[in-house]
């Protein structure tokens, strides 16, 4: 993974695959503290206390077709590698939280990079699940959640082209308004 | 806080209700992005922003882009799944962006296969 939203990505994926009808993406950058948080929420089928204590193990994986997991492993190695950790919590039927959280300011951390494609990518490929994207840089806040755009749209606005690259843009924008370092 | 402005979203919603009253019945081209965590590290997500530009730029209302999860075929990631209603589906390997843009403008706007990227014959 060479940026930031590819592991976002790479765990929304996996809430999605839980099942998940509501996501909650919120991403916070503190200059003051030196520090950026990233925590990932669903409402997915969730993880057994067993499984859930045995995620981030690269040898450990739900899927069947290969016997190796490595999504949330390369993550959590990557922030402790950038003065920071990840932590997993889950409940069974209730879902799943990832909490990332790393120096803001650390030589090797990932830039965010294309963060406006990759969550466009996500809510448009998903008609059916529901996307709650919250951004904080200091006392700044940007959200979107596109339950408010179905219900303006419709559903099927979602899956539309255009709309997707106007969301592009406005988070683009958004970003650069809120002053992201990221 | 700032927060989208769904003002502005009215601005392109006659144009939404316009594409998507042309619909009729169901679509006739599905694509499907491998999005495990191989896919992924191997450029899946530029795939798929590629292949949604490529459809931003038709006026076809018909052709669905979604994701899936990992196919079991690691080494020949990024892949893609395209299927055209009635037709089997045909499993592309190994993608950059300029074969995804000509696996949509042939295969599915046009129903040509390109063999010379295909990986395999129907669903894993």
């Amino acid at each position: 993974m060479q940026e930031l939203s590819l592991h976002i990505l790479d765990v929304v994926e996996n809430s999605l695959a839980a099942g998940a009808k509501l996501v909650t993406i919120e991403i916070s950058e503190n200059l003051e503290a030196d520090l950026m948080t990233v925590v990932i929420s669903d409402d997915g089928h969730g993880m057994s206390p067993s499984d859930a204590a045995r995620a981030t193990d690269p040898f450990v994986t739900s899927r069947t077709t290969r016997r190796v997991g490595l999504g949330l492993s390369l993550w959590q190695a990557h922030a402790r590698a950038w003065d920071g950790d990840l932590e997993l919590s889950s409940k069974p039927s209730l879902g799943t939280r990832v909490k990332a959280w790393f120096s803001l300011s650390h030589i090797d951390r990932q830039p965010l990079g294309d963060w406006p494609g990759t969550i466009t990518g996500l809510i448009m490929t998903r008609p059916g699940v529901d996307f709650l994207y919250r951004h904080q840089v200091g006392e700044d806040e940007f959200e979107l959640d596109s339950r408010e755009i179905k219900a303006e749209l419709g559903v099927e606005a979602l899956t539309d082209a255009h709309v997707a690259a106007f969301l592009k843009d406005e988070i683009s924008q958004a970003l650069a308004a809120l002053g992201s370092t990221a | 806080m700032a927060k989208l402005k769904i003002s502005d979203l009215a601005k392109i919603k006659d144009r939404v209700h316009q594409d998507t009253s042309l619909r009729e019945g169901g679509a006739q081209v599905k694509i499907t992005v491998h999005m495990g965590t191989c896919g992924i590290a191997s450029g899946a997500r530029t795939i798929l922003n590629t292949v949604m530009d490529a459809l931003g730029e038709t006026e076809r209302t018909d052709i669905i882009v979604t994701t899936s999860g990992c196919a079991g075929l690691c080494s020949h990631e990024p892949m893609l799944t395209l299927e055209r209603l009635g037709e089997e589906p045909i499993k592309y390997a190994k993608l950059d962006e300029a074969k995804a843009r000509q696996i949509f403008m042939r295969h599915a706007l046009e129903g040509e296969v390109q063999t010379d990227w295909a990986l395999a014959k129907g669903t894993e």
